[in-house]
């Protein structure tokens, strides 16, 4: 397509790439190569397409897995909430009917579709990917142009492999120079989205760009872009480079011998040519960022571990003080009150931000040798079955269960409490997942989002901490004087 | 889904930023498989107490605002989870209009779907027509989709902005699955198309 000699941007290269026909008025007809399905969302889908007689176009291009509402506790009983039963039957009858590939509930594949999809190699670089979850931005840690959609969308995918879309505008968060130690990915992408606000990238595709960006390995790039949606964005993307294909090669569902090379090359042509244009660029410095939380109800909302809680009365704006001032009751802080040292009641790890195999080593290297503090409640949740797998053939199982942590089967969980893993009213968590928003994880449940280091440092000190101090590497601030 | 061609209805004051879609409906509500029935769910956490019970400071247990056809907030309504179940919510309540200086995508996206028209307005006009809002019942907005205005109580119109796709399915009423199956020879054709010859097929017999 219209591939002419004006430099482009990875984004750019993709969309032209996907463009089936492009109608009067710019809106475009996008070919879809990977269509994720879960339960919650896509039941309503199944049904119109019943209802209109439509068959799913490309089976083989779809898959489905369960995931919002599975108990994450022993699976050998039948799952106790009827509603969520229904759900998953419903997504076992569709899938049936319609003859889309599914990984069941009791199989070693089952997890999170943003962990499985990459996992399995369903998600390969240069493709589009959707999925109705605002969270299929992950995927484009692999250099593919992946977002969230509705279930009318949903439908519209399954019965024509296709959806009706406009371009997105380019934007680039370039990150660079080198974090200082126990600064992780989710650290990165709290600080940009603290910089540029949750509306920050509405109506933008961002790509991340920059040297601390490129040293991430793909678990860290899968936080980073998981989390492009609480920076308002269509969808993060990364390019494709050595790390992606080492990590893409072999996997189950991925090209194979000449066919991987082939496409290997073709994904080194998609990264943005030099000269490209950014509707809008920001730039960070990797050495500024250091270990964060959230303190309020909005992933905007973001402290490094020494601030301080805002003030109302600092905003000029009456409407954002009112708000601030409403977060402060909803999460039961005081104004200007240090985040550090505030204490929790549950500490979750888990979600598709981080319940990656490199999440839990993460939190496994805090957590050895020490225990989970009096009264906390601490909980794992891997990203998929076979993150549990390789997670307990290294042993991080034993880490967790010595340190008084719960070993849970794989699902979304706690992020937002679809099953029975909620907050009580009050309660206060630290959270590896996504999203702080009242009642996110259980009705007026208090939510810091944090890095799984982070969260792991919650658990056995019974507070929100630095975990730099944790791990040997002086106080806080001494580290922050020394990289600087 | 409805036609959406003129509305003259009673509007909602929201003067909140970032409204999101967990407000709008929280998860514990998406455990239905039917796209109906979620309206008494709307906004639960601002409009329930722990019992069940209304509360009556919330603009939406408050009269005439409770037969609200058009919803006014700030900044970013509709951000976080894709989840169609809030626009459902919102069109089960009885919304057919929603209007703030920004919307996130997808949200925005998913009203369209349903025929709920989204209106991007500064929020200097949000403010004056919420005033207009706080009037209640006697101050009705007349929202006219084929000349693109917004008509407050007193008369002034003011325009606004809409994709003319989208408008021309609103006002119709059009499935769009129909419109694009009409390309299906051209999709076909984009499938088969040497290009795509790296893409494989999700082949659960193989590559055990």
């Amino acid at each position: 397509m219209c591939a002419g000699f004006a430099p482009r941007t990875l984004f750019d290269k993709i969309w032209d790439d996907h463009v089936v026909e492009r109608l009067e008025d710019g809106t475009c007809i996008l070919y879809i190569d990977r269509h994720l399905v879960h339960e919650v969302t896509s039941p309503q889908a199944f049904e119109g397409l019943r209802l209109a007689g439509r068959r799913v176009r490309r089976p083989d291009a779809t898959v489905a897995v369960v995931d919002h509402n599975v108990p994450t506790s022993d699976r050998s009983q039948p799952i106790e909430e009827a509603d969520s039963r229904l759900q998953i039957e419903t997504l076992e009858k569709n899938v049936a009917e319609f003859g889309v590939p599914y990984f069941p509930l009791l199989s070693a594949s089952q997890g999170i579709v943003h962990v499985v999809g990459p996992e399995q190699g369903i998600s390969l670089p240069g493709m589009t990917i959707v999925c109705g979850d605002s969270h299929t931005s992950t995927h484009g840690a692999l250099g593919s142009l992946a977002f969230g959609i509705g279930t009318s969308e949903v439908e519209h995918v399954l019965a024509t492999q296709t959806l009706l879309q406009k371009p997105a505008k380019n934007m680039r968060v370039r990150v660079e120079g080198t974090v200082g130690p126990g600064v992780t990915a989710k650290d990165i992408m709290l600080a940009i989205i603290g910089h540029i606000g949750t509306a920050g990238g509405t109506g933008h595709v961002i790509e991340f760009a920059g040297s601390a960006i490129r040293g991430l390995d793909m678990a860290g790039r899968m936080t980073l872009c998981n989390m492009s949606i609480e920076a308002g964005a269509k969808a993060g993307l990364v390019a494709p480079d050595e790390t992606t294909f080492a990590y893409v090669k072999g996997r189950r569902f991925a090209p194979k011998g000449t066919d991987f090379e082939q496409a290997c090359a073709y994904w080194r042509s998609l990264a943005s040519d030099d000269g490209a244009t950014f509707d809008r660029e920001v730039v960070l410095r990797a050495e500024d960022i250091v270990p964060s939380v959230t303190w309020g109800t909005s992933p905007q909302d973001v402290l490094p571990i020494d601030g301080v809680v805002p003030t109302p009365s600092d905003y000029k704006d009456p409407a954002q003080a009112a708000q601030v001032q409403r977060a402060l009751d909803y999460m039961g802080l005081t104004a200007g009150q240090k985040i550090a040292g505030t204490k929790v009641d549950v500490v979750f790890i888990g979600s598709c931000t981080n319940s990656r195999l490199e999440d839990l080593r993460a939190a496994a290297a805090v957590v050895k040798d020490r225990h989970v503090a009096e009264n906390v409640r601490a909980m794992i949740v891997p990203g998929s079955g076979l993150v549990k797998q390789a997670a307990e053939a290294e042993g991080l199982d034993r880490i967790f269960l010595d340190a008084g942590f719960e070993w849970r089967e794989a699902g979304c969980s706690m992020c937002l409490g679809m099953n029975p893993d909620r907050l009580t009213p009050q309660q206060r968590c630290a959270s590896t997942s996504n999203r702080n928003f009242e009642g996110r994880q259980g009705p007026d449940g208090r939510t810091h989002l944090c890095s799984p280091a982070m969260a792991a440092a919650a658990a056995v000190t019974g507070e929100l901490c630095d975990v730099r101090t944790l791990m040997g590497l002086m106080s806080g601030s001494d580290v922050v004087r020394e990289a600087v | 889904m409805d036609k959406f061609t003129e509305l003259t209805a009673i509007a909602a004051p929201m003067p909140n930023e970032n409204i999101d879609t967990d407000q709008i409906i929280p998860a514990r509500f998406l455990k239905t498989i039917q796209r109906t029935g979620l309206g008494r769910s709307a906004f639960a956490a601002q409009r329930y107490d722990a019992d069940g019970n209304e509360k009556p400071d919330f603009v939406l247990n408050q009269e005439p605002y409770r037969q609200a056809e058009i919803l006014i907030t700030y900044d970013n309504l509709g951000c976080g989870s894709s989840r169609e179940h809030a626009p459902w919510a919102l069109l089960d309540f009885g919304f057919r209009c929603v209007i703030a200086p920004s919307f996130a995508d997808i949200f925005f996206n998913n009203c369209f779907k349903n025929g709920i028209l989204p209106i991007r307005f500064p929020r200097e006009v949000c403010d004056l027509l919420m005033s207009d809002a706080r009037q209640g019942a006697n101050a009705r907005l007349t929202v006219n989709l084929a000349e693109q205005v917004v008509i407050r109580p007193d008369g002034e119109k003011i325009p606004f902005e809409v994709d003319p796709f989208r408008k021309h399915l609103l006002i119709e009423g059009l499935d769009d699955i129909g419109q694009t199956l009409a390309h299906d020879q051209k999709i076909t054709r984009f499938e088969s198309g040497e290009k795509r010859s790296w893409v494989p097929s999700v082949d659960m017999g193989a590559g055990q």
